[in-house]
């Protein structure tokens, strides 16, 4: 017995090593610590913001406190979760040792440090300027500064991911790379791309400018480049949603993955239409030609194509889980399936939320409807529901599947998982429904309070109240995570492989096209410059009038 | 390579609703000629009072021969002005708004009226007020820490004459 336990103590630390696994959960619990301090930011936000306690009112805590929910959650939360992920995936799927594991040390630790010294004038008030910059607004340069190297940071993850793929495809030539790193390679790809945006903003605009090195900057240069990182970063968020669905949930709930091809379809279509697409935001801006507009439009409308690719295959991977656990009829598998599994929980509750969020994510990419809701609640909510909503749930389910393989125990609580999700499922409604409706009913997003001598006023209030319910049940829901996986650092040891989902039809050998990037780098390198060479050209070729730093 | 032949229906599908989608808006776009915002017309946002169009003086509601109407506003923290607007309902209207410091937005709810007003660039639009009535002009970018304050009247009413 005795050598037994000795032998799978080995085991388990042997496996530990070889699956990095400290570097995964020195990710996420950097994740999850910044995650709960966004949480109870964003409860004081909307009870400030409602206006029922007069006490809280204070326009310089509040913007100070929106930059820093922002910046946690859209940056931090999601930049190390995304790492930890990564990494623990990539072991264990390719059953190798991560190369260079210093060099992965290094950018958590300089994603870290970035990150603490951005810390610093958001919370003194010195960079209320919110996580989009919005230049000619200035912060302090310690954030523009913290900010770039949490990205930097993020790219050695991204070289970690490509480096891996290569090796795997050299040691195992012609066989199709395993799709949950065939995903999570897509989407360090895509962020290389994406992030040429804001670094560009940043090292040759922000930061040189907030030194006083520049004088002015051009606004609509600023606005645009961001715009080239903006929708795209959310699909950087996304991906690891997705590829969840795709590789860890089939196999969670007892079933097999409908198609492994569509999801390598799916990550390549992300993957090219991501960047190229980020007018969308841009609509209401008045430095662009509509003719560019439009265009913008057709690439946005294109990338919905894949989240309903994805969301079929998934549904139908339920499916076969449910009719092998003995569901009949047209819909007797839904109820078949283990929703006692916080994958599953996680799963369906995720797709509810897609569906509902990406509707609302149409009127948005809509080249005319957009105007009814452009800058008004409407568009906080709707990212709110699919970034806090399909996303961060499955972030969750994430990490309740990783931590108890990385650590080799049991899940301290299967149960309180499932009410977790739930909880935040519901708090989320709670919040964003509200949220739609007093955007539609017009009122302008990031505002700390409603002096406006409209009668619309009175008719938000009640919205406001709700909102404020749906907040603490999301700070209640995240707390009930964060206790359950530091629970799970004692509960009894288990040891439980990390195993991927198997197609239904095995796909040992895919074509060239869904098993490299090199040809699609091509293709985005073609359609960025296609759909952003002139509109930036553009402020280089014409004169135009910079802007001096403004405080806030 | 295997895709499922449902699987393959579902494509199908999609891409027609996507193209439906895509095809109302083209629709609406060329036939009813709905479009954002557009332009490149750089403007110097510090001389705003010194010199040209956006001048004092110059601000306001304007009527042009042919009966439309002409808008000229500044958008500077915090307020729009001039801050108390006039405008006949059903009559087109050509509203053109600089910024003289920082970036603004601007939307009047339940109209068709929204722009981002960003520093260095004149944003027009051209709209139609369609209902009578008191409606409010409110920023809706964020401006600095008094950016709820921003707002302004807008007064739509009946053509005169009619």
């Amino acid at each position: 017995m005795a050598t037994t336990t000795a032998s799978m103590q080995e085991n388990l630390s042997e496996s530990k090593g070889q699956h990095s696994v400290s570097l995964g959960l020195a990710n996420f619990w950097v994740a999850m610590i910044f995650l709960v301090v966004a949480l109870i930011l964003g409860v004081y936000q909307v009870a400030e913001r409602s206006g029922f306690f007069p006490a809280l009112e204070s326009p310089t805590l509040y913007f100070a406190s929106v930059s820093t929910h922002g910046v946690l959650m859209g940056f931090v939360l999601t930049t190390f979760m995304i790492m930890g992920f990564g990494y623990y995936a990539a072991t264990t799927s390719l059953k190798m040792s991560l190369p260079g594991k210093g060099f992965a040390w290094f950018g958590f630790w300089l994603a870290l440090v970035g990150v603490l010294i951005a810390a610093v004038p958001l919370l003194t008030g010195n960079a209320s300027v919110l996580y989009t910059f919005y230049p000619p607004l200035v912060a302090h340069p310690a954030f523009y500064i913290g900010a770039t190297l949490l990205v930097v940071g993020s790219w050695v993850w991204c070289i970690e991911m490509i480096w891996m793929m290569m090796i795997w495809k050299k040691q195992h030539p012609g066989e199709a790379v395993p799709l949950v790193h065939f995903g999570n390679t897509a989407n360090a790809v895509m962020w290389l791309w994406t992030t040429i945006g804001v670094a560009s903003e940043m090292l040759f605009q922000l930061i040189p400018w907030s030194l006083g090195l520049l004088e002015t900057v051009d606004v609509g240069l600023a606005r645009t480049l961001f715009s080239w990182t903006l929708h795209a970063i959310v699909y950087f968020w996304l991906f690891p949603a997705y590829i969840a669905l795709y590789t860890i949930m089939p196999k969670a709930i007892g079933g097999k993955l409908f198609s492994d091809e569509m999801g390598r379809i799916a990550f390549v279509m992300l993957l090219v239409f991501s960047v190229p697409i980020g007018f969308h935001h841009l609509y209401m801006d008045p430095f662009h030609q509509a003719g560019w507009k439009f265009v913008h439009m057709f690439g946005t409308f294109m990338v919905a194509l894949p989240t309903l690719f994805t969301g079929f295959t998934v549904i139908a991977s339920m499916e076969i889980a449910g009719r092998l656990r003995g569901g009949k009829g047209l819909l007797g598998w839904i109820g078949a399936l283990p929703w006692k599994e916080p994958m599953m929980a996680a799963s369906g509750l995720a797709m509810i939320m897609l569906a509902f969020g990406g509707f609302g994510g149409m009127v948005n990419a809509s080249y005319s409807l957009n105007t009814m809701v452009h800058n008004t609640q409407w568009v906080t909510g709707h990212f709110h529901l699919i970034f806090g909503g399909t996303v961060v749930v499955m972030y969750c389910a994430i990490l309740y599947h990783m931590f108890p393989r990385m650590l080799g125990r049991q899940l301290y609580s299967k149960s309180m998982a499932v009410k977790q999700l739930w909880l935040w499922t519901i708090g989320m409604f709670v919040l964003t429904i509200p949220w739609h409706v007093i955007g539609v009913l017009g009122q302008p997003r990031r505002i700390s309070s409603t002096p406006y001598d409209t009668p619309l006023v009175q008719q938000w209030d009640v919205h406001e109240g709700a909102m404020i319910v749906g907040g603490a049940l999301l700070l209640l829901s995240g707390l009930m995570l964060v206790w359950n996986l530091l629970k799970t650092h004692s509960a009894p040891q288990e040891a439980s492989a990390m195993e991927y989902a198997e197609p239904i039809h095995a796909a040992p050998r895919v074509p060239h096209l869904l098993n490299s990037f090199a040809f699609w780098n091509v293709v985005i390198l073609i359609y960025i410059v296609a759909s952003y060479g002139y509109p930036i050209a553009q402020f280089f070729l014409n004169p135009t009038f910079g802007a001096t730093p403004w405080g806030v | 390579m295997h895709i499922d032949e449902t699987e393959k229906r579902w494509v199908w599908i999609t891409i027609i609703m996507t193209a439906i989608m895509v095809g109302v808006l083209t629709a609406y776009a060329v036939g009813s000629n709905v479009h954002p915002p557009s332009g490149f017309e750089p403007i110097d946002s510090t001389r705003l009072h010194v010199e040209g169009e956006f001048m004092e003086e110059n601000l306001g509601v304007k009527t042009n021969p042919d009966g439309s109407i002409t808008l000229t506003m500044v958008a500077a923290r915090y307020g729009f002005y001039p801050s108390s607007i006039e405008v006949p309902v059903n009559t087109p209207v050509k509203i053109r708004i600089a910024s003289a410091d920082v970036l603004h937005g601007v939307h009047v709810p339940f109209t068709n009226y929204t722009t981002m007003v960003v520093p260095g660039y004149v944003a027009e639009v051209n709209t139609e007020f369609q209902k009578t009535g008191d409606f409010s002009l409110l920023c809706n970018e964020y401006c600095g820490l008094g950016h709820d304050h921003m707002w302004s009247r807008l007064k739509v009413v009946e053509k005169s004459g009619s």
